[in-house]
């Protein structure tokens, strides 16, 4: 099937594959990292974490709009102030979420599995009734269109630069604050031993629903990421639900570097497979292939061998 | 003092059984007119998966939230028989290879492919129905649960089996008729399945199907089998360390759900005429898991209830306010998990079981007389 | 020290176990005899319920091997290795709760553990007297019927130590029995603990020195994952080492 093409091509589109893969990879790592402070960290399963990325991407998609009518000389920038805006806005549905419904789930994890799907059905409801059935897409400042030519037969284009600079910020944000600050101390605590934690004085409620909100807000920073490369409806959260948990199950529910390093194989070996076969087809392998490997090695990628 | 009794049922159960014998063979058939009566029946296929999720998932602790890919498996088998049968080359003479399925035609395929052929014999049908799925549960059980796969984890993966399922059905259009699903089917062994009069005979087929289910349901639950599995859920490493090899009885917990959810797709095929991968995906599967919740998880008549209660829900909402139908249900997994945990069983518990239990005490006094072991037996 | 002996029940041999690096049971080796009651006793942390953990084969050893009356039971699972004759009670009651005093028994029982012979389980004669023959002996008969979840505290260990003698096992492993009882309950427990050691081997975790005083045969200390002294109650109280590692501390 090579035949056709020169080695100098071959290289090219081995590496516009590689570089849509890496651009896979980013939107994997943005979608997981909230997932792996909420599943990983805390053990909650939140089936509606795509639509609380939803929420931020429509929240971008306001703010484009918004920016465009009204403060047109500020549209290059927008984006930056829509990002906050989604955290804020995901991370407070969240933080009342996290009241309303986790918490009194702690202890019943399959049951917080069931009601985050309920939350999820009424969100998309809510979503389609307020921004309608169709997807939207936001305007992308003029700075961010076009592509930055590498070579004469390689480009790549800046949206997804600007995707993968975001999601390694954010990954080293997150990094710093679970373990390198005394608030991620806090969460570990609270996550291992919740009675003793809560006898040496933290406030385990409140660590609680404060991760459970970053989580979410980070969740919302994702979504507004997305809309950068691709288009928003009521139900692209769903599509996603299964890709974000396997990621962060196969790396190692625990591991922030595992969740990075399952991102970056899924990703490459669903892009790479793309290029051989069908899309579907594609996919069904790189999930067969996750499952299997799971099913081996079910503590995942990175997992610490612990004494019960 | 005797330990209590072990009998296969309590008076409250064949009472129970036998008001949803009663429901279910004579109210139903009586006031429905042949399409509710069908759709009724369509309703019923999906207690089937509820009944095997009681088992897997309330006396045994496993979630599947993949029990769409087992009764999808069930149904495209049946579809599959139905399918070759409608496709004689007299039917499909205006196609460009006649006597294959339609749909292979559209895509090109110019031959059935083999892992169709067998699907000629009925006979081969009615065991694949069942044997296909729970071979594959079979797979699954031992591979997860050998490792200890359980609990959230096992959710997830079976979520993922069915999402590839859906995606390799919609895929592979040329072999599995893809979204569309499998389609135009019209006889079974010649006797036309499309006419009131059989949907009607299919209905009473289902119905008793469904209670030879109840009834393997409900000897494994009375079984030493079942305690186990109550053990389990409770203390797995106890279980483990009096001498059982857990994963083995997971593993055929799992299969008897993959077995019931696999009748009812086949049943479901036959019902409504055709069988499509939008009954094998992540929604409809988890879908399933709120048939039974609703019920309540851990009675398998409440399982019945559950899946009648929700898919009338569900076909009234839709057809009346397709908006409001999506948020009621919703609510429904959140209220079912947050206010009621035993679904419509423990409402029954809770409210008319201590009205009626006297009359139960009463009754058992009278014709128990003889038999004065068991009195004050625990009733459950 | 005699360690040639054929006719030890366990012999533990170069056991080790390391978490991430951590060796919680280092090189470890000792041997038991038949009908001997061996009581592993030392400070927190030393790695005694580890020990019985890697026994029963709930946590996989790194390195070593233990044989029961000559099988390695390192490469068996817990099923098995209990089928083989090894008994395991846990250091806070682990009975289940859902079910009747009656059914937590019966459900030890060593009869029809494969998925079928479950189904085909019948509750006979046979397993109702031994049942009941057990519940006496453990001061449970009037509870028979009853929610183990009702019980108490120490009634709940009592159970646990029923559903082990129905297994009757050659080899019986206790964490702590007498932990957390009454005086009343800890007499009857030591009491019942004396006839239930006579005819087979036991491994006993404890604290209580008075107890282990009246039933060790031999005393094995751990500390740090090994082995500081062992052999009879006087001579390990006696030895620099362990006096040095309990009042050091």
């Amino acid at each position: 099937m090579f035949a056709d093409y020169s080695s100098q091509e071959l290289l090219a589109i081995f590496a516009m594959q590689g570089f849509a893969g890496l651009i896979l990879f980013s939107v994997f790592v943005l979608m997981a990292l909230g997932l792996a402070i909420i599943f990983g960290q805390m053990g909650v399963i939140n089936m509606a974490h795509g639509e609380f990325m939803i929420l931020g991407a429509y929240v971008t998609y306001m703010l484009s709009n918004f920016f465009e009518a009204y403060l047109p000389d500020l549209f290059g920038i927008y984006f930056f102030i829509a990002m906050i805006c989604a955290f804020i806005a995901s991370g407070a549905l969240g933080l009342f979420v996290e009241w309303a419904l986790i918490r009194h789930l702690y202890k019943r994890p399959l049951d917080t599995l069931l009601a985050t799907w309920g939350l999820s059905l009424i969100l998309q409801q809510i979503y389609r009734s307020v921004f309608g059935a169709r997807e939207v897409g936001v305007t992308i400042p003029d700075w961010m269109m076009g592509s930055l030519p590498l070579t004469d037969m390689i480009e790549v284009p800046i949206n997804g630069i600007f995707v993968m600079v975001l999601a390694v910020s954010i990954s080293i944000a997150v990094y710093l604050m679970m373990f390198r600050s005394s608030w991620g101390k806090q969460v570990r605590a609270v996550v291992q031993n919740r009675v003793m934690a809560g006898a040496v004085g933290i406030n385990t409620e409140w660590t609680d629903r404060l991760t459970f909100g970053i989580g979410c807000g980070v969740a919302g920073v994702a979504g507004s990421a997305f809309t950068m490369i691709g288009s928003t409806g009521p139900t692209a959260g769903q599509l996603y639900i299964v890709d974000t948990f396997l990621v962060v199950v196969f790396g190692g529910a625990a591991s922030l570097l595992g969740t990075i390093a399952s991102a970056f194989s899924i990703s490459q070996a669903q892009s790479i497979m793309e290029f051989f076969l069908s899309g579907s087809m594609a996919k069904v392998l790189t999930l067969l292939t996750v499952v299997g490997i799971l099913m081996i090695r079910p503590q995942g990628l990175f997992a610490l061998k612990l004494r019960k | 003092m005797k330990p209590q009794s072990n009998r296969f049922m309590s008076m409250q159960e064949m009472v129970g059984f036998a008001i949803l014998a009663l429901l279910i063979f004579v109210i139903f058939p009586l006031i429905l007119d042949p399409f509710r009566l069908n759709l009724f029946g369509k309703y019923l296929t999906y207690a089937f998966v509820a009944l095997g999720l009681v088992l897997c998932w309330g006396a045994g602790g496993i979630l599947s939230l993949g029990q769409g890919v087992f009764f999808g498996l069930g149904g495209y088998c049946m579809a599959m028989f139905l399918k070759l049968e409608a496709s004689t080359p007299e039917n499909t003479k205006i196609q460009s290879t006649p006597g294959i399925p339609d749909f292979m035609d559209w895509n090109q395929l110019t031959e059935l492919p083999f892992w169709w052929q067998p699907f000629h014999s009925f006979t081969f049908t009615v065991i694949a129905v069942v044997l296909v799925p729970v071979i594959f549960a079979f797979i699954i059980g031992v591979a997860m649960f050998r490792r200890r796969v359980g609990g959230v984890y096992f959710a997830i993966i079976t979520q993922a089996i069915a999402a590839i399922m859906t995606i390799l059905i919609i895929g592979q259009q040329g072999y599995t008729g893809g979204v569309n699903g499998i389609t135009d089917l019209r006889t079974l062994m010649g006797w036309d399945i499309r006419t009131d009069e059989a949907k009607n005979i299919l209905y009473f087929v289902n119905g008793g199907l469904l209670f030879a289910c109840l009834f393997a349901a409900q000897y494994i639950r009375r079984s030493k089998l079942g305690r186990i599995l109550i053990a389990m859920r409770d203390q797995e490493d106890r279980v483990r360390f009096s001498g059982y090899d857990v994963a083995d009885f997971k593993t055929f917990v799992f299969c008897a759900g993959a077995a019931f959810a696999a009748i009812g797709g086949a049943m479901f095929t036959l019902q409504v005429g055709f069988m499509s991968p939008s009954f094998v995906g992540i929604v409809p599967s988890i879908e399933m898991v709120i048939f039974c919740a609703v019920g309540g998880r851990l009675s398998i008549l409440g399982a019945v209830y559950g899946a009648l209660v929700v898919n009338w829900a569900k076909t009234t909402f839709s057809e009346s306010f397709p908006e409001l139908w999506l948020l009621g249900l919703g609510a429904l997994f959140i209220a079912v998990v947050l206010a009621f945990p035993k679904g419509l069983a423990g409402l029954y518990d809770d409210f008319i079981a201590p009205r009626v239990k006297p009359l139960f005490d009463k009754l058992r006094s009278k014709s128990n007389s003889k038999d004065a072991d068991f009195v004050g037996a625990p009733a459950e | 020290m005699n360690y040639v002996n054929p006719n030890f029940v366990l012999m533990v041999e170069g056991l080790t176990v390391s978490f991430d690096g951590f060796k919680a049971v280092n090189d470890l080796s000792f041997y038991v005899e038949p009908n001997e009651c061996r009581v592993i006793i030392g400070p927190n942390g030393a790695g005694k319920t580890t020990v019985l953990d890697l026994i029963c084969g709930r946590t996989k050893a790194t390195e070593g091997s233990v044989k029961f009356k000559g099988q390695e039971l390192l490469k068996m699972r817990e099923d098995q290795i209990v089928h083989a004759g090894v008994g395991r009670k846990f250091q806070t009651p682990s009975v289940y709760e859902d079910l009747t005093v009656f059914e937590n028994l019966e459900i030890s029982y060593p009869k029809g553990h494969g998925v079928f012979g479950a189904l085909a389980f019948k509750r006979d004669l046979e397993v109702i007297e031994r049942i009941e023959q057990i519940t006496q002996t453990i001061f449970l008969t009037d509870a028979l019927d009853e929610k183990a979840a009702y019980l108490s505290h120490g009634q709940k260990q009592w159970l646990e130590i029923g559903m082990l003698l129905i297994q009757d096992p050659e080899l019986l492993m206790l964490d702590e029995p007498v932990a957390g009882m009454s005086v009343a309950e800890r007499k009857k427990t030591a009491e019942l603990l004396n006839r239930i050691i006579q005819d087979r081997s036991v491994i006993v975790i404890e604290h209580d020195m008075k107890f282990v005083e009246d039933i060790a045969t031999r005393v094995t200390v751990l500390h740090q994952g090994q082995i500081l002294s062992e052999g009879t109650m006087e001579h390990v109280q006696a030895d620099p080492k362990v006096v040095e590692v309990y009042l050091g501390h």
